[in-house]
């Protein structure tokens, strides 16, 4: 579908086998390795083959509702100027991934997938979730195609996103309660595995972002792509040049790849990536794997993990549930190492700020998660000059987080 | 050299018996295991995230590490059995990210020293040997490949492939603890691999009574028990030796009988 890319571009990998640079690769048990060449094979095909790409454009135009707007975003572009030493403070673009179907960017990779599924004839489905949105997105697509579905969550995380739970009830899929270790993204990642053993030969599993064993993280970039392929269209439309800066919240990285990818080869395009530092990176409760782990092997895939030096998983901590995990996509380690693309940490009261700033200067009440990456606004606008071009990927809508926000704001509902 | 896997499965069907390490007392539930006449050993690294197992030995993971157990322990564990039984095989049985977290290197050298015969790495598949199957291999210690009933006769080479010591044959898709699989695809499966393989077949998952292991034993070369002897050590704590002994007793009779 796309031309080949050069031997030395950023966006030649992962290799053959799976891998990029030393992470990625297929660090699963044997029961699951002939699947995933299965699947493997199956995406090779439906790469070459115009009829599945037809399909999932046209269920992301009328489905989905995409293309998503690049909008400018006036007042918080005048707010960072005014903050800014003179002369410094770019434009602000938003790519509104929240005004997608289920209400962000988590559908993209669902619907992807769900026709991989049934190419390969799979009758069933299951995924994990964190914050719920990428459960609501595979119910959605599950509905939609008339597949059963099981959503694996950890129960802190059911208890903390009520009203996605209730979504994906009301869509049909069963969602299924995880009480192990520490009841969120991990341990449903961990127990949607096990339930996959033990039912490969009808079962398909959308996971939900850009990690796993191979090819998951390419498939998931790859359906992901759209938004950076789009954003870079509006941009030369817009401004007639491509943006400078590009800026996504990074929890597995799968809406920070979509955005990134596709402008990799372009040096003049700068790109941060944010981390959840939680309560802070110098405490023990943050997720930010790349500043505070190292390299390890967990579902599936070599990549940053939070861990002792035993090599124990440590337990991550973020307000933002679909942050809330100790690793991250192996595609994102490797732009880490190779310096691509720089990484940066931001606590739960940083995201908790530009969540107000947002929904006061824009009228966007933006998720949790994509606060993590407005946070990053006041330190990055403040180094840019004003002609500059910021983009920022607001990956979902905060109606899902408004309790949380409440509680972390005192208020009673 | 004859190794002590070799001795082992030589006297005919083994038993190959599971327990967590740092869950309970280890080094006695370890011996009430050898006294009961299992062959072989196998001595979980317990692991936060231990992806392919049920709820049984999730759980002993999570005792373990409640209980403080770090990889030190685990090779403590391991040399002091080698000191007290220097015949029965060893093995390390746990996931990647322990095994290389101090690098391949260090790992499979504690392993040599401590007398550790093999090692199975639930998620590490042939296609990512270099990761720990070279450093292991350097330091003669066997790899202990898994074999599963989704691995079909093209894969099987590539299985086979580095590895020694003896074949584990998964006889369910799924994680440990659950129900066992039918006798009969056992047997079919289990003459499959012997057709390609010179090493020992032993088989396990969902295995729990002196039956089944006795049915297995007819046809493969070691039958492995797991989650029914940490069930023991849950119920009983500092009593569990005493229920160990007996169970494996009744299964090694059952194993060494079959045929
Ligand atoms: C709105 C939103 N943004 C971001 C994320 C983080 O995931 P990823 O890094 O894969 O985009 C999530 C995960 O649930 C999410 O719901």
């Amino acid at each position: 579908m796309t031309a080949p890319t050069p031997v030395n571009s950023f966006r030649s990998l992962p290799d053959e086998t799976g891998h990029f640079g030393q992470f990625g690769g297929r660090y699963v048990a044997e029961t699951l390795m002939p699947l995933i060449l299965d699947l493997e094979k199956e995406y090779r095909k439906a790469q070459q083959d115009p009829a599945f790409w037809a399909e999932f454009d046209a269920l992301m135009k009328d489905f989905v509702g995409r293309p998503s707007p690049l909008y400018y975003a006036p007042r918080m572009t005048e707010h960072f100027r005014g903050l800014a030493p003179a002369g410094k403070g770019p434009k602000i673009y938003f790519k509104r991934e929240e005004l997608n179907h289920t209400g962000a960017h988590k559908i993209n990779n669902c619907i992807g997938q769900i026709l991989l599924a049934i190419r390969m004839g799979k009758k069933k489905i299951i995924a994990e979730t964190g914050a719920g949105q990428h459960g609501v997105a595979t119910a959605t697509v599950a509905a939609r195609f008339g597949l059963p579905c099981k959503i694996f969550m950890g129960a802190k995380d059911i208890e903390r996103q009520k009203p996605n739970v209730f979504r994906m009830k009301l869509l049909g899929a069963e969602v299924v309660s995880c009480e192990s270790g520490s009841q969120s993204l991990k341990d449903s990642m961990n127990d949607a595995l096990r339930y996959w053993v033990a039912n490969v030969h009808d079962t398909f599993y959308i996971i939900g972002t850009a990690a796993g064993p191979h090819p998951y993280p390419e498939l998931v970039r790859d359906f992901q792509s759209i938004i950076g392929k789009e954003a870079r269209e509006q941009m030369l439309e817009k401004e007639g040049r491509l943006p400078d800066m590009l800026v996504a919240a990074v929890g597995g990285g799968s809406n920070a790849i979509g955005l990134f990818h596709p402008f990799l080869d372009d040096p003049e395009v700068a790109m941060t990536g944010i981390e959840a530092a939680g309560h802070g990176i110098e405490t023990d409760k943050h997720a930010a794997s790349l500043t505070g782990g190292k390299p390890g092997i967990l579902h599936g895939n070599k990549t940053y993990l939070l861990q002792d030096e035993d090599g124990q998983i440590t337990e991550a901590h973020s307000i933002s549930a679909g942050l809330d995990y100790p690793g991250l996509g192996p595609e994102h380690s490797w732009l880490h190492e190779s310096g691509r693309v720089n990484y940066v940490p931001i606590t739960d009261t940083q995201a908790l700020e530009a969540f107000q700033l947002c929904c006061e200067l824009e009228g966007i009440i933006p998720a949790l998660e994509s606060a993590h990456a407005l946070a990053a606004l006041p330190q990055l606008t403040a180094e840019m000059d004003e002609d500059k071009l910021l983009v920022v990927n607001v990956s979902g809508r905060g109606d899902k987080d408004i309790f949380t926000v409440a509680e972390a704001l005192g208020v009673e509902l | 050299m004859t190794t002590r896997f070799e001795t082992a499965f030589a006297k005919g069907p083994a038993l190959v018996c599971f327990i967590t390490g740092g869950d309970g007392n280890t080094a006695a539930n370890l011996d009430a295991l050898v006294e009961g006449g299992a062959d072989v050993i196998e001595l979980g690294m317990p692991f936060t995230d231990p992806m392919a197992d049920g709820p049984a030995i999730q759980e002993a993971n999570i005792r373990s590490l409640d209980a403080g157990t770090r990889t030190a322990d685990v090779f403590r564990i391991a040399s002091e059995f080698r000191a007290r039984h220097s015949q029965v095989p060893l093995v390390l049985m746990g996931y990647a990210n322990p095994m290389i977290a101090r690098g391949a290197d260090w790992f499979a050298g504690e392993c040599a020293k401590a007398g550790v015969d093999g090692v199975i790495c639930v998620d590490i598949p042939p296609e990512e040997d270099a990761e720990l199957g070279p450093a292991l291999r350097d330091k003669s210690v066997s790899l202990i490949r898994l074999a599963t009933p989704t691995t079909d006769a093209a894969r099987l080479p590539a299985v086979l492939e580095g590895s020694s010591g003896f074949l584990y044959y998964v006889s369910v898709a799924g994680v440990t603890g659950m129900q066992q699989a039918a006798q009969g695809s056992i047997e079919d499966a289990v003459a499959k691999l012997k057709a390609a393989s010179t090493i020992p077949v032993a088989v396990g998952f969902g295995v729990r009574t002196p039956e089944q292991a006795s049915a297995i034993a007819r046809v493969a070369d070691g039958v492995v028990v797991g989650s029914a002897l940490v069930d023991l050590v849950k119920q009983h704590g500092t009593d569990a030796p005493a229920h160990l002994r007996a169970l494996t007793a009744s299964l090694a009779e059952a194993v060494h009988t079959a045929r």
